[in-house]
This record gives C-alpha cells, sequence and structure tokens, in this order.
C-alpha cells in the first residue's frame, strides 16, 4: 500500500498540465465571499428577467396610475400624486426582488439538486446566511436604483433625507432576502413557493400604501394596515423622498429592525438545525 | 494493517429516516490509500452512509470521522479532507465549466487555483468544453465535470457514490485509469457500485451492507475464498454419462455440461470416470468464483 501523500495529489503524475488561466477574480477568497459572487452572477447572467423587468414593470403601474390619478388625488399637502407614488413603487420594487433573489435560488437548487455544491464545503451557517442575504440586498438596490432611475422622467428630483432613504432600502432588501432564504428553506417545490410569494409577500406589499395613504382607509382597515410590517418600510421610505409620513419615521424603523432581527434569528436556528437541507 | 490515522473511521453510526432504520449501528475503518468497496442492494445504507461523512445526512447516533477530524464538530477540516461525487447527475445550469470548476474552488477558499483547475480539466478530458454552459453538457461530460468538482480542492480522500451508473464503456475505462492513478499516488478512495466486476478488479477490500449493517467486511481476495463452489462446463461425444455423475452432471440446453465442485480432486474423480466409461472430452471450460457469487451468497445468508 501506498504512504499517504502529505500534500495530496500535488504534482499527481496523472495530473501533469501546464497551461494556466487568467487569475480568478477577487471574490474566491473565502467561501462565503465565492457563494456572494456566485449568487451575484447568477442574477446577473439573467439580468433582464431578474433586472429590467421589474423596473418596467413598476414604470407601467406609474404610468396607469399617475395618469389615472394626478389630476384627482393630493394625499399629502404640496405633493403630487406622482411624487407620492414613486417611493413607494422604488420600496416596493426592491422588496420583491430582494425576495425573489434567495428564495428562487434556493429553490431551483434544492429542485435540481446541485444545492450539494453549496453544502459539501466547509461553509458554516452564518456564512450561507450572509452570502444568500448580501446577494439579494444588492438585487434588491439595483432594481430600486433602475426604478428611481427611469422615474425621474416622471417625478421630480427631490431628496430631503439621504440617511433616512439608505436606512429603509437597506433594511428592507435586508429583511426580505431574510424572508425569501425561510421561504426557499421551507418549500420543497415551485408550487409551495408561488403560494408564498402569491398569498403572503404580494399582499403584504399591495396593501401597505404604496398606491395610497393608510389615512384615506377606514379606521379599521388603518389599523390592519398598522399590523404590516412592510407598510412602515413603505411609509419610512416616502418619508425620506417627500418629508411626510403616515407615522413616526423612527417607529417605522424600530419595527423593520426588529422584524429584520427575529426573521434572521429564524433563518439562523433554521440553517443551523440543517432543516430541509442537510436531512 | 498500519497504524496511522484512518482516512475514514464510523463508528456504531444509526440513521432512521421514519419508519426506515437505514443504518444500524454501522462501525468501519478504511485505511489512507486503500481502494475500498461499499457494496449492497438498494436501500442497503450505502448513500447513506457517504452523506453522513460528507456532512449532507446527520446521524442519530454514533460517530464519523475523516482523517481523524469529526464530521460534525471539526466539519470544516473533515470537509476540506473530502471529494465527494454524488450519484446523481447534477449541475448549475447558470455557468460553464471553468466558472463551476473556480466557484467550486473559492468554496474552498482557493483563489489562486486555475493551474490545478486546468490541469483537472485537461486530465478529464475537459477543456475543449471549458467555455460551454454545463446544461449543454452531455451525460458522460456532466459526470467528468462532477469528478472535477470533487478534486478541486485536491481532498486526501475521494467518495465516489456509483459513478458508472448509466456511463458507455470508454469513459468507465478511462474515469478508472484516472481514479487508480490518483489511488497509486497515495490517495483513499471510497467507492460504491452496483457493478461487481468493477469493486471486483478495483477494490482491495470490500464491506457489504444489508439492512443497515455491515453484514462483510474483508479483503477482495478473502472474499472471494469464502465460496469455493467452482463450475466445469464439458462437451462430450456421448449423451450418457456414468452412473455415478448422473446426479450432479447437468445436460444444458447447447448439448453441454455443467458439474459445479468444491475441490479440483473431485474434478480429476469426473475425468477419470469418464475415460473408465470410454467418454471423451471435447472441450473444458473452468470457471472461478467471482464477487457477484460471494455477494449473493452473502445477502442470501445474512
Amino acid at each position: 500500500m501506498n504512504p499517504p501523500p502529505q500534500t495530496p495529489l500535488r504534482g499527481a503524475s496523472p495530473l501533469r498540465g501546464k497551461k494556466r488561466l487568467g487569475r480568478p477574480g477577487a471574490f474566491l477568497v473565502s467561501g462565503l465571499s465565492t457563494l456572494f459572487y456566485k449568487e451575484m452572477l447568477r442574477f446577473w447572467k439573467v439580468v433582464v428577467q431578474t433586472v429590467v423587468a421589474p423596473v418596467v414593470t413598476a414604470l407601467l403601474y406609474l404610468l396607469i396610475f399617475s395618469h389615472v390619478l394626478e389630476a384627482h388625488v393630493e394625499v399629502y399637502p404640496g405633493v403630487s400624486y406622482t411624487s407620492f407614488l414613486v417611493p413607494g413603487l422604488v420600496m416596493m420594487s426592491m422588496l420583491q426582488n430582494a425576495f425573489s433573489n434567495s428564495s428562487s435560488s434556493l429553490i431551483q437548487s434544492k429542485m435540481q439538486g446541485n444545492i450539494v455544491f453549496v453544502l459539501l464545503p466547509p461553509l458554516s451557517y452564518l456564512e450561507f446566511f450572509l452570502a444568500y442575504l448580501g446577494a439579494a440586498m444588492i438585487r434588491g438596490l439595483v432594481v430600486g436604483l433602475g426604478v428611481w432611475g427611469v422615474t425621474l422622467w416622471f417625478a421630480p428630483w427631490q431628496m430631503p433625507h439621504l440617511g433616512w432613504l439608505l436606512a429603509y432600502a437597506l433594511l428592507a432588501c435586508a429583511k426580505m432576502g431574510a424572508v425569501g432564504l425561510v421561504a426557499g428553506i421551507w418549500a420543497e417545490k415551485y408550487d409551495q413557493l408561488a403560494a408564498f410569494q402569491n398569498f403572503l409577500i404580494l399582499p403584504l406589499t399591495f396593501l401597505s400604501g404604496v398606491f395610497y395613504s393608510i389615512h384615506s382607509l377606514p379606521p379599521f382597515w388603518q389599523a390592519i394596515s398598522h399590523a404590516n410590517p412592510v407598510f412602515y418600510l413603505i411609509d419610512g421610505f416616502r418619508y425620506a423622498f417627500v418629508g411626510q409620513s403616515d407615522t413616526d419615521p423612527w417607529l417605522g424603523l424600530l419595527v423593520a429592525g426588529a422584524c429584520f432581527v427575529a426573521i434572521s434569528a429564524l433563518t439562523l436556528v433554521l440553517l443551523r438545525s440543517g432543516y430541509k437541507l442537510r436531512h | 494493517m498500519s497504524q496511522a490515522t484512518p482516512a475514514i473511521r464510523v463508528n456504531a453510526l444509526r440513521k432512521r429516516f421514519r419508519t426506515t432504520q437505514a443504518l444500524d449501528g454501522v462501525a468501519l475503518d478504511i485505511q489512507p490509500g486503500e481502494f475500498f468497496g461499499l457494496l449492497g442492494p438498494n436501500g442497503a445504507g450505502k448513500t447513506t452512509l457517504i452523506s453522513i461523512l460528507a456532512g449532507l445526512t446527520r446521524a442519530d447516533s454514533g460517530q464519523a470521522a475523516v482523517m481523524g477530524h469529526d464530521v460534525v464538530r471539526d466539519y470544516r477540516q473533515a470537509r476540506r479532507a473530502l471529494g465527494v461525487v454524488p450519484q446523481e447527475l447534477v449541475y448549475d445550469p447558470f455557468f460553464n465549466v471553468r466558472e463551476t470548476l473556480r466557484i467550486q474552488s473559492g468554496y474552498f477558499g482557493l483563489r489562486h487555483n486555475d493551474g490545478w483547475i486546468d490541469e483537472i480539466m485537461h486530465h478529464l478530458d475537459l477543456t475543449p468544453h471549458a467555455d460551454k454552459n454545463t446544461q449543454s453538457l452531455s451525460g458522460g461530460m456532466k459526470r467528468r465535470l462532477l469528478v472535477a468538482q470533487a478534486l478541486v480542492h485536491k481532498p486526501p480522500v475521494i467518495v465516489l457514490d456509483e459513478p458508472t451508473a448509466g456511463v458507455d464503456v470508454d469513459l468507465r475505462r478511462s474515469l478508472w485509469e484516472f481514479i487508480s492513478g490518483l489511488n497509486r499516488e497515495g490517495h483513499t478512495i471510497l467507492l460504491t457500485t452496483h457493478y461487481l466486476e468493477e469493486a471486483e478488479a478495483l477494490c482491495g477490500r470490500i464491506a457489504m451492507l444489508k439492512g443497515g449493517r455491515v453484514v462483510a467486511c474483508d479483503t477482495t481476495r478473502n472474499l472471494l475464498q469464502l465460496t469455493n463452489e467452482h463450475c466445469a462446463q464439458l462437451r462430450l461425444d456421448a449423451e450418457v454419462v456414468p452412473a455415478a455423475w448422473q446426479g450432479r452432471l447437468h445436460h444444458d440446453a447447447d448439448g453441454s455440461w455443467r458439474v459445479n465442485f468444491s475441490d479440483y480432486a473431485e474434478l480429476e474423480t469426473l475425468l477419470a470416470d469418464l475415460r473408465g466409461a470410454g467418454v471423451r472430452v471435447l472441450e473444458m471450460q473452468l470457471q472461478e468464483p467471482d464477487l457477484e457469487d460471494v455477494f449473493t451468497d452473502i445477502m442470501k445468508r445474512t
């Protein structure tokens, strides 16, 4: 029997070959950064589907709603309906795409079986979480920037509170990236993920005050809206643009932060236990 | 046997999936440099055992270690020491071959690994396909890519879970040449396969699993000696054989006669009796017992 190799495969005779490639990307320095890079590359390779399409969808919403309501609705004094609508659309697009990135990547990997390529290497559950979350945030922010960019043609430039904008954008993308992770871990088939998206994410985002102020609702529905965690993200993000909101932006930040912490904790518990990933 | 840290050590390993006891107290030591076969019928627990070693499945109880590193407590070192070629033909359709290997390499923190990736691709004939999307590869090329992914971090222990299932003869041959080369260099190979002739030709030691238990574990040579049932196929110039052999010589449909024997002295007696009866042997073929006979016998007995 041959002695065990001290440095496995180094110079192994069946594998000699001297052609070298260009230098690998700076991302391939650790498991965490590689998984983050892989997830970014994944959505960037289908950029028409993952970035351009949601931007066009948001633009259509803007064209239709602003055309119909611009002359008839003034939600806040001195703020046009289009100016009111734009922050809501930007935030809604960020939320939906941050969710989609982590959830669709995970469910596809699980269904196609290539999740083993991520489970076999020495990655910790925390690295797994951070990589997927980071990529989901990047996609959410890229889509958000895209939507904002195209809507600048229709609404005047306004930026009263850059700090609030960044805080809400980052927190919203992180939160929905984590929700996407939970959905992707839980779902065992595309149908289940679609149900999660259609019956939870979509109603929560559409009924969160993107197209209207909750002050225009009857008291009962106002109370219901306050129980919707997405409402605080839309409302606070809009405050960053127009300087007016339905609730105190600090309260919104607190609620959004608490939700993010709770969902992240749940995600980490699931990942650590190997729930539906490591049997 | 060497007293070095075993490449793979499994002790009292148990795993239950709802109503099925997949592993029921499995214990195995595989030494560095061995080419070890893990055989068993479907559902015997082979893939479960490999999955536990790879960290894809968690054992209910017992211990598993790769190169002395516990697969749970010291999972990072254990996974660095292990390369797994999964049974299913899986791939990520978003990437090409080179990207797939670079990304897999990056998971292990190997940033400057392009030279090694080139070498693996060269020896697995993947170089012409380096820039092709994995989705467009043939089944054989996808299998080669899986082998390349398992080797990208230079693991000392390589696990192959039925790597030649559905693979054509040429690829099977080149794959075994490649894997045997790695084994000659000192790498430990753990192989599961349903092709028993492959296991017999390649593996120095073999364990057989049934119902989640190890029912046999020995060198291939010793296992082959467990059954001494030889078989002789004869063509005779007569239609009738001596009366003493009428119960033992079986007349096959093609006109030949077949006899099973455990001692060559019996064959000598048969030939003497045939000569005594004036029967001439026109042709004779001897069949040695093979691993399939041993496997079938052990599975029946246990």
